[in-house]
């Protein structure tokens, strides 16, 4: 086997090197060799035709769910780098909330093991802030970060504890470790099923307010303006939301955010359209048009770096349920380039713009390695086709589970190319399933 | 069929047509009920399902003199937490009685959106008799014939809905048709029991219960359910029936003399309406009782198949 791929043709976009334009890229030894106008093709070199494509460093997710050990019924590491691979990324950032919770070394060591077996997507995994995300006692940060953890987080649940929060982002001070927040009041959410306003109001289902996100990411700001640290808002979805972020920017606070592909292209009205389709039930809930356009706003200028798909594989037996009782969130990995891409189409965002908050931003936020196709960075590289039209079929997804709102939509823009450290880990139509 | 409707789960999707239809078939329906032997033979040989995952008497007794008065079978399913402990989903429930080959499914659950979900598995119709605080369709059909047969007309009337619209199925149904028949709505209650834009569905809103109620054709007093209290939506029923409670001194000063009071039931006695207002001139909470099923055998004449010449024979 070759260990030198040659990728030619394609339209190279990398911002963190500020390439955008027609290069081949020359993959060696599990790094990337060369980026350049012309290059001489090394005669042991598998080549890669990108002529019409993209080619990008391999997108970085920094939310998802793997959902092993404990539900593996939904989700397995190997199940879900598979999904990750069919979607352009090359990390994956594996939340703690399993059964049990990621909180101590051994708990990471299985799902790097896991991780390691399926060759795949690299998967960085997440500690959790507290031991069980019992929002309790802290977590054993040093023993994560030790054995392969690269954020701490309870996602799925705030810390509702201020003073727990505070003790958390001074502790992992010690470490350097982003603390990854899930950001909801519990008391303003209640029994809340979806975002509060009319179209709740309509329905008869119980709504979230906006103000249940917010006033957490205002109190974890004024925490982070107290210990410092740094803080990652995962999720966001409102604009009062982005206007914290926004004004902790502006001071100066250690504070980057990520925002999914759903909160950027989906709203409220999604939820009536559909006839309380559960497959649009997440959390946070999908909010109003108004908020999905500050997301937008916040996305284009940087007040937002990433997106992260909040990847949240659940059964039929979870989702083909009343909407109250049909568990939160969906899969991600294999349509968010497309459903980004619309956003692009739309003009609410640049192409350029987009391949960095899939790529660099998200390196940057955590300190990971990748989002790059400078010389010398890991070979992880996406190649897309951007005016690749299909439809979804959940059925075909390498995802194990099928919760999808994109089920039977047409969306444009498909990975045809995933390599992961050299290695092609992902080629359309010939992956088997 | 009502109209383009193989189920009745929503009259937000009902036209003015639609809405009338049921009306206008349910006051021959109700002459029936006036006949020294109320029984006709328009469903004979048709099988209801009254699947009831919620607590109710009134609704589902209304629903079964409703199917018995048609002479259609009805079989009472009573749900409630059993085969749900059991692990058996809304939708196993809803295919193991389409599988006894119903020609209709009445249902009752606590979740708004559950009856269309249901609809969406069985291939019988499907009728809700209230979902979560999302819609309690017969009883808004039973609420605007009620109104027509006591107002003539909703043209240009005005109706208030006094009460925890927040939580109140009764409420949107109310607010799904009422209007469509050219009644003005106005909505009144505490603060807190007023839902994030209500006025989107038409309608204003009101804390002050005199000023809603003053000039109303007709007033829609809705039950305060005692898990309410200390939710906390409000802080107790003794201030709630000093603020937003009708008796005889308001009903006196405020209310016009030809203005009826409906309640959709149980009244809490003392709460939300005196005893002498309930069962004062105003009120026309038993003829509700009485339309609903006439309203009830409409519907379920109409989704069971049966034809207009049957119904008047």
């Amino acid at each position: 086997m070759s260990d030198v791929i040659f990728i030619e043709g394609g339209r190279v976009i990398d911002p963190a090197s500020g390439v955008d334009g027609v290069r081949t890229v020359v993959l060696r030894d599990g790094r990337v060799a060369e980026v350049a106008e012309r290059v001489e093709r090394p005669r042991d070199a598998r080549a890669v035709d990108a002529r019409g494509r993209w080619v990008t460093p391999g997108f970085i997710d920094l939310h998802v769910h793997l959902r092993e050990p404990g539900q593996e019924y939904k989700e397995t590491v190997a199940t879900g780098a598979a999904a990750a691979g069919a979607g352009g990324f090359t990390s994956v950032c594996a939340m703690p909330n399993t059964r049990p919770v990621n909180d101590n070394a051994s708990g990471t060591a299985l799902g790097l093991a896991r991780a390691a077996q399926a060759g795949l997507a690299r998967v960085y995994p997440v500690g959790a802030i507290s031991k069980g995300s019992a929002g309790e006692e802290l977590a054993e940060y040093g023993e994560l970060q030790a054995a392969g953890c690269v954020a701490l987080s309870d996602d799925g649940r705030p810390v509702m504890n201020a003073g727990l929060m505070r003790r958390a982002l001074e502790y992992a001070k010690a470490f350097g470790l982003p603390l990854t927040v899930h950001e909801e009041d519990l008391h303003l959410v209640g029994k809340g099923v979806m975002h509060e306003g009319p179209v709740a109001t309509r329905l008869g289902l119980k709504g979230i307010p906006a103000q249940a996100e917010e006033v957490m990411i205002l109190r974890d700001l004024a925490l982070l303006e107290l210990t410092g640290g740094r803080l990652h808002v995962a999720h966001v979805s409102t604009r009062g939301s982005v206007r914290a972020i926004r004004d902790a920017k502006r001071r100066g606070l250690p504070v980057t955010a990520e925002v999914t592909p759903h909160h950027l292209a989906l709203t409220d009205e999604d939820v009536a359209a559909s006839g309380y389709g559960t497959d649009y039930k997440m959390n946070p809930p999908l909010r109003s048009a108004d908020d999905v356009q500050a997301c937008r706003e916040a996305l284009a200028d940087g007040t937002i770096d990433a997106i992260a798909t909040d990847h949240a594989p659940h059964s039929a037996v979870e989702k083909d349920l009343e909407f109250d009782a049909a568990l939160n969130g969906i899969v991600g990995l294999e349509t968010a380039f497309p459903v980004c891409l619309a956003l692009v189409k739309q003009g609410h965002l640049g192409e350029r713009r987009l391949v960095e908050a899939l790529t660099r931003s998200p390196a940057s936020a955590f300190g990971l390695p990748g989002g790059t196709l400078a010389r010398g960075a890991p070979a992880d590289v996406a190649i897309l086709d951007p005016a690749a039209e299909w439809v979804v079929d959940p059925g075909r997804l390498r995802s194990k589970s099928r919760n999808t709102p994109w089920k039977g939509k047409r969306l444009a823009g498909r990975c045809t190319h995933t390599i992961v450290n050299g290695r092609i880990v992902y080629e359309e139509g010939r992956s088997e399933r | 069929m009502i109209g383009r409707h193989k189920h009745c789960i929503a009259l937000a999707d009902y036209s003015r047509e639609e809405i009338l239809e049921v009306l206008d078939l349910a006051v021959s329906m109700k002459e029936v009920l006036r006949r020294p032997i109320k029984k006709v033979p328009s469903l004979r040989g048709r099988s209801i399902v009254n699947l009831f995952f919620e607590a109710s008497t009134r609704t589902r007794s209304s629903f079964e003199i409703a199917a018995k008065t048609l002479s259609a079978d009805l079989l009472n399913w009573t749900a409630s937490a059993s085969s749900v402990t059991k692990g058996e989903t809304l939708i196993d429930t809803a295919r193991n009685l389409e599988a006894m080959r119903p020609d209709v499914l009445v249902i009752r659950h606590a979740a708004g959106g559950a009856p269309r979900l249901v609809a969406e598995h069985v291939g019988c119709a499907v009728v809700s008799a209230g979902d979560g605080a999302h819609e309690h369709p017969s009883q808004g059909l039973l609420d605007c014939f009620t109104l027509r047969e006591k107002l003539g007309t909703l043209e240009g009337k005005t109706v208030a809905i006094v009460g925890d619209i927040s939580h109140s199925r009764v409420a949107r149904s109310d607010l799904h048709s009422m209007p469509k028949l050219g009644a003005k709505m106005r909505l009144c209650g505490p603060p807190t029991m007023i839902p994030a834009g209500v006025e989107a569905l038409g309608a204003t809103v009101h804390y002050d219960l005199r000023e809603a109620v003053e000039g109303a054709d007709a007033i829609v007093m809705l039950r305060i359910q005692h898990e309410r209290i200390g939710d906390p939506l409000i802080p107790g029923t003794r201030e709630y029936s000093k603020f937003w409670g009708l008796n005889a001194k308001k009903a006196a000063e405020w209310l016009k003399p030809s203005c009826v009071i409906l309640h959709p039931g149980p009244v809490n006695r003392g709460v939300e309406l005196s005893p002498e207002v309930a069962d004062g001139p105003h009120s026309v909470i038993l003829d509700q009782v009485q339309n609903g099923v006439a309203v009830r055998m409409a519907i379920l004449y109409l989704l069971a198949g049966g034809t207009e010449s049957e119904a008047k024979a």
